[in-house]
């Protein structure tokens, strides 16, 4: 094998299989950053044998026997210090686990269990969300360092110390690496899925033309969440925040125009949108829905997006349907941009007037104040009641109030249409 | 990025020969554990070539239309997968543990699916030249 080719075989089958490995350790030693380190050891033993000996017919085994006697080594060495307590006995136990024969195919049940803990403990919130963000692209990801931090466009040396810092506070909190018990899993759960959508709203931010990593970021947090999907598949949320991502996903052909503005969704070519993923995001609903009733925050934003997705033309969306699921979203997080979401579809569904009325309710809101979306919003409800001085004068300070360039310009050209 | 692995035809599979059952039951795992990697879009098996027609394309606008079966067997597609990973090399490492789909020699071609981004490089000097064109006029409305 060349060497090129060795090392593209050797990532590919890294990301993989690190995850399993990693977690698969993190159980035996009771210690991600130890975990971790392990299965460092055992791409490097790879990155030197596998060129030469090719790649294994089973390369996950492979990479785990090689950890385990990495571990042992250490051990012996007295170069792992158990994180906990120093006791023999501890250090017995682990010799015990590590002497385990590897049973050719591992109980994919006990795998999956190790792989949700990971995941779990990656974003446990002990951790700030950077860390969280940070860890779990590492560990579940398999992402470098350095894809990390160009992917959210800050130095190498910031994330490698996010890691670092992080895995201290999980070992010095004591933090078990098991998935919740009932009490705590809502609560839980919650904190995982935060973490993925800040994954996946970290990559729909991204522009064409930018790095192209960032733009993967959206696969690598659809990559994320089906995985927890799959090793969840009672969770209603996990389901939910699946569909989510691919109905949202699946517009990105069609928001970027020929100079690289942004296309709002109703003005968007429906023909470029990715069918396969609204396929696939409308079938993770409806198990969603399945699942539980009433839905969660994730599945209700998932099933506004299906209603997009299922409107051939924009004339065709059902608005009051809509209409009823921000009332939904509205209950459950009470917060300002879903009740101004709200607003703007009130005014599709029952007239521009009650749309006005409803943002007329949120002008003194304070989360709202210097979001540019609310007098994007009045100005078209305005406009569309044929009151264009005051839509002029609302866009003009939405543009005011926008941070992007591209869209300040659309919304100064809306300001200006009418002189 | 996206790739499509195509399943190709043996003679068993435009035979409608059905696999064995415990090929069967490999071939299950092996979707399963790709679907629980989140690598799996979509797949599908094809019927054989016998149920199937080819629409031909002549160079003056004519079509002509010829049912199957279709003779080249080691080039007829039985089946594909859908697949979203990381690199090319990750597709080909999955396909690499598939188990064999026949009960005899066979093939399983993969080929990167083009996407939005990939039309960016195949812009013309022309469609080059009105993108310039475009942005120039943009900045010139600000």
């Amino acid at each position: 094998m060349d060497r090129e080719d060795a090392r593209r075989a050797i990532d590919a089958v890294w990301r993989i299989e690190s995850a399993r490995l990693i977690a698969g350790l993190a159980r035996i030693v009771g210690d991600v950053g130890i975990a971790e380190d392990l299965a460092q050891d055992a791409l490097v033993a790879a990155l030197e044998q596998w060129p030469r000996s090719g790649v294994p017919d089973n390369p996950g085994a492979w990479l785990m026997t090689t950890a385990k006697n990495r571990a042992i080594d250490r051990l012996r060495r007295g170069e792992m210090a158990a994180r906990k307590e120093k006791e023999l006995g501890r250090e017995v136990e682990l010799q015990a686990r590590l002497a385990e024969p590897d049973l050719a195919a591992a109980a994919d049940d006990d795998i999956g269990d190790d792989l949700l803990s990971l995941i779990f403990t990656a974003s446990h919130p002990v951790l700030s969300t950077e860390a969280r963000v940070a860890l779990t692209l590492r560990l579940v990801g398999s992402l470098t360092t350095a894809e990390i931090a160009r992917a959210f466009l800050v130095k190498e040396s910031t994330v490698a110390q996010r890691i670092v810092r992080a895995k201290r506070t999980l070992a010095e909190a004591r933090v078990p690496i098991e998935a919740p018990g009932a009490a705590e899993r809502e609560q839980r759960l919650a904190s995982v899925l935060e973490v993925i959508y800040a994954i996946f709203n970290e990559g729909y931010a991204a522009s064409a033309g930018e790095d192209w990593i960032r733009g993967d970021l959206c696969e690598e947090a659809m990559r994320l969440g089906r995985i927890l999907a799959g090793l969840a598949p009672t969770e209603p949320e996990a389901l939910g925040l699946v569909a989510l991502m691919e109905l949202q996903a699946a517009r990105f052909p069609a928001r970027t125009g020929a100079s690289g503005e942004a296309i709002p969704l109703l003005e968007q070519d429906r023909s470029r949108w990715d069918f396969v993923l609204i396929g696939r995001g409308l079938k993770a609903l409806e198990r969603a829905e399945a699942l539980s009733h009433p839905l969660g925050p994730h599945a209700l934003q998932a099933a506004i997006a299906a209603c997009h997705a299922r409107a051939r033309a924009p004339e065709q969306t059902d608005w009051p349907r809509i209409v009823a699921l921000y009332d939904g979203l509205a209950a459950i997080t009470g917060s300002p941009v879903v009740r101004l979401n709200r607003a703007v579809a009130v005014g599709m569904a029952f007239g521009p007037a009650a749309g006005l009325e409803l943002l007329d309710g949120l002008a003194s809101e304070p989360a709202l104040d210097g979001y540019h979306l609310l007098p994007a919003a009045r100005g078209e409800l305005l406009e569309r009641l044929g009151r264009a001085e005051e839509a002029a004068a609302e866009f003009a300070r939405a543009a005011a109030l926008s941070g992007n360039a591209r869209e300040r310009e659309l919304l100064r050209a809306r300001a200006e249409r009418r002189r | 990025m996206r790739v499509m692995a195509i399943v190709k035809a043996t003679k068993d599979s435009e035979a409608g020969v059905m696999p064995r059952e415990e090929l069967l039951a490999e071939m299950g795992k092996f979707n399963e554990e790709m679907v629980k990697a989140g690598v799996l879009l979509a797949g599908e098996g094809l019927h054989p070539t016998s149920k199937g027609a080819r629409v031909s394309f002549g160079g003056d606008g004519e079509r002509t239309v010829v049912d199957g079966p279709f003779a080249e067997t080691k080039e007829l597609i039985a089946g594909y997968w859908l697949m979203q990973v990381r690199s090319f090399e990750e597709a080909v490492e999955w396909i690499k543990r598939c188990p064999n789909p026949h009960n005899e020699p066979g093939e399983i071609e993969i080929r990167q699916v083009f996407e939005a981004e990939d039309f960016g490089e195949e812009f013309t000097p022309e469609l080059r030249e009105q993108e310039e064109r475009i942005r120039a006029q943009a900045e010139q409305n600000q």
